[in-house]
């Protein structure tokens, strides 16, 4: 190995290193770090089931109909449910990205509030969808 | 010895690529998708009940089938942007790696297309 970073070995100990998982007590904001990224793949495997609805639609009545009797059982329902969760959390959690990268609330306490927000709307979000469907 | 230059051997330790432009499609994916977001749900929460005649008239309003063309386009691209980041974090092995983002890049154009090309037949569809 060509080690061009041959003095790492020197720095070692005044590094910062990373959470070791079996010793790193969870934290709310390392938390709904892992949710955001949790839900952002569980939305990309959702994005399926709406290209499957479109593509039904598309295909004529007996396949919307099959469909949307699909998507009318239970567990559909329940995922369903888990889908719009988890697009609020990622939606909220998301515009907090955004103002992290506009350089706003990066102070403890803000990170914190702005976290227990994402929760909070969250729930208020998913609720209020589910009522009016 | 090695026939690799110093500069070859420091290009090889990786990056200095396109992580700029990356991260900025992802967050201007991210805002527009802050809209239309909320927009397909509530799209969705209408239609949850739809019978075919309803659906099909509710996609020849040209602002709903842009809209959701535009959605799909934003959803796809921000989905492809950010698994890629995900199997750059966990997956080591370099042919595993490459393969796997060639054919996420692969998977989210052809599904974007086929969803979006449904949507435009019903629309012009008699
Ligand atoms: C169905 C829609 C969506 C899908 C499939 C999706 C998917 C993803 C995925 C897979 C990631 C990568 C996660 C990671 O690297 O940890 C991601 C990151 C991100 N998403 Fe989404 N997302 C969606 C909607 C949204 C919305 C509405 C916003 C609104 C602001 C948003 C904002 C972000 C941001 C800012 C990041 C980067 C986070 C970071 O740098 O760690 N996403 N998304």
């Amino acid at each position: 190995m060509h080690s061009l970073w041959g003095q790492k070995q020197m720095n070692r100990s005044t590094r910062p290193l990373s959470p070791h998982l079996q010793v790193y007590r969870l934290q709310l904001t390392s938390g709904l770090s892992v949710l955001h990224r949790g839900t952002g793949i569980l939305l990309t495997i959702g994005t399926l089931l709406l290209v499957c609805w479109l593509a039904a639609l598309a295909a004529g009545p007996e396949a919307y109909a099959a469909t949307q009797a699909w998507f009318g059982t239970w567990y559909m329902k329940v995922l369903l449910f888990g889908w719009s969760a988890a697009l609020f959390y990622h939606l909220c959690n998301g515009i907090r990205h955004l103002f992290w990268d506009a350089g706003m609330g990066y102070e403890l306490k803000h990170a914190y509030a702005s976290g227990y927000a994402v929760l909070i709307a969250t729930a208020v979000l998913t609720l209020a969808t589910w009522i009016a469907a | 010895m090695n026939l690799r230059s110093s500069l070859g051997i420091v290009r090889g330790l990786g990056s200095a690529k396109n992580g700029t432009h990356h991260w900025w499609l992802q967050r201007l994916t991210a805002v527009a998708l802050v809209p239309l977001s909320i927009w397909l749900v509530a799209a969705i929460v209408c239609l949850s009940g739809a019978d075919y005649a309803t659906a099909v008239q509710w996609f020849k309003s040209p602002i709903n089938a842009a809209l959701m063309v535009a959605a799909l386009f934003a959803i796809f691209y921000h989905a492809q942007l950010g698994v890629q980041v995900v199997f750059e974090d966990y997956i080591h092995t370099g042919w595993v790696k490459m393969t796997a983002q060639i054919a996420l890049k692969f998977a989210c154009i052809l599904l974007g297309l086929l969803a979006a090309i449904a949507v435009l037949k019903v629309t012009f569809g008699a």
